[in-house]
């Protein structure tokens, strides 16, 4: 069996999360370095009636998922990380309108916690945004998180065979 | 309520609705003009100056559908609105109060069930406010989740 691409893990695991698809969330880099994440502007998501703005819940499933993807596409094997806690700062709300995206990042993996950091930016023409750099737009939010490893061998067959043959199983 | 009293409804600002739901004590059409409360289906009792949230079990809340548990964004958005609803309810705010920041330390995975919130505000100050809040399935004193936010208040 051919070794799986980094972005291939990372869509296949994002296709398991339910409410990840309510949200529309989609892969749109994922290197060793980070993955990038985004999550479509829609008005199902706003917390703010007058201004438009999306609610901070949406961008704390942005942020915890972005980071999780994160740790599942480094991690060897297939392993499932909760996540243990999250902070996240928030700079400024986001535009009406505007698309978020999402760059986490793992800083240190340890034998039981994986660390990790994730930063949120506008941006208004996230269609054009391919690249795993940083983006141009005003920063929203930034989150640190940490994961716990609970190793591969709990992964349960049934989702592990969704990663490798994604659509297929 | 009648096509004229709806129509009013629907023309007020999010800070009239607001306004007059503190006035009044009925917090329903605060939370209905939140999408993002309809979106996860966030429900809420008010027993005196206590308020009980309530996020009843829902397939779209779903992270992970093998164990299955519910996503941990969608805990997290639940305690961050429950937190501000509560501030809403008790506190003089003339709309929704802008938080700072919020963390957030999980306990136990979020079984696909009903879960319900607490809050409690720790201090109030002329500017900010500090929230804590407590989530759980099924009992109070086994809580899948912990969290605390800080908020900037705008007065009425």
């Amino acid at each position: 069996m051919t070794e799986l691409s980094i972005k291939t893990r990372a869509e296949r695991f994002l296709a398991t999360l339910q409410h990840a698809q309510v949200l529309g969330l989609t892969v749109v880099a994922a290197t060793p370095d980070s993955v990038v994440m985004r999550l479509p502007y829609q008005p199902q998501v706003i917390g703010d009636p007058d201004s438009g703005t999306l609610h901070g819940g949406s961008l704390t499933t942005l942020v915890d998922t972005a980071s999780g993807t994160a740790v599942f596409s480094v991690l060897p094997g297939f392993e499932l990380c909760p996540t243990l806690d999250l902070r996240l700062d928030y700079m400024q709300g986001a535009r009406s309108g505007c698309d978020l995206l999402a760059v986490a990042r793992v800083v240190r993996v340890a034998s039981q916690v994986v660390f990790t950091e994730c930063r949120v930016y506008e941006c208004e023409h996230t269609a054009e945004y391919s690249s795993a750099s940083e983006p141009d737009g005003n920063l929203i939010a930034k989150c640190s998180a940490t994961f716990m490893r609970i190793g591969a061998e709990m992964t349960p067959a049934d989702f592990r065979a969704r990663i490798e043959l994604g659509e297929q199983a | 309520m009648s096509q004229n009293d709806k129509k009013t409804a629907e023309t007020l600002s999010f800070a009239e609705t607001l306004s007059f739901a503190q006035q009044h004590g009925d917090f329903q059409p605060v939370v209905d003009r939140i999408p993002y409360a309809g979106l996860i289906g966030l429900q809420f009792q008010r027993l005196g100056n206590d308020v009980l949230f309530h996020l009843p079990k829902n397939d779209n809340n779903i992270g992970n559908p093998i164990l299955p548990a519910i996503h941990g964004g969608v805990i997290g958005g639940f305690m961050e609105l429950s937190a501000s609803l509560h501030l809403m309810m008790n506190m003089d705010c003339a709309t929704i109060p802008k938080m700072i920041d919020f963390s957030l330390d999980y306990l136990r995975a979020g079984r696909h069930q009903d879960t319900y919130a607490e809050c409690q505000v720790w201090r109030q100050g002329n500017r900010v406010a500090n929230v804590a809040i407590n989530a759980w399935q099924t009992s109070r004193e086994n809580p899948i989740a912990t969290a605390r936010a800080h908020f900037l208040l705008s007065r009425s």
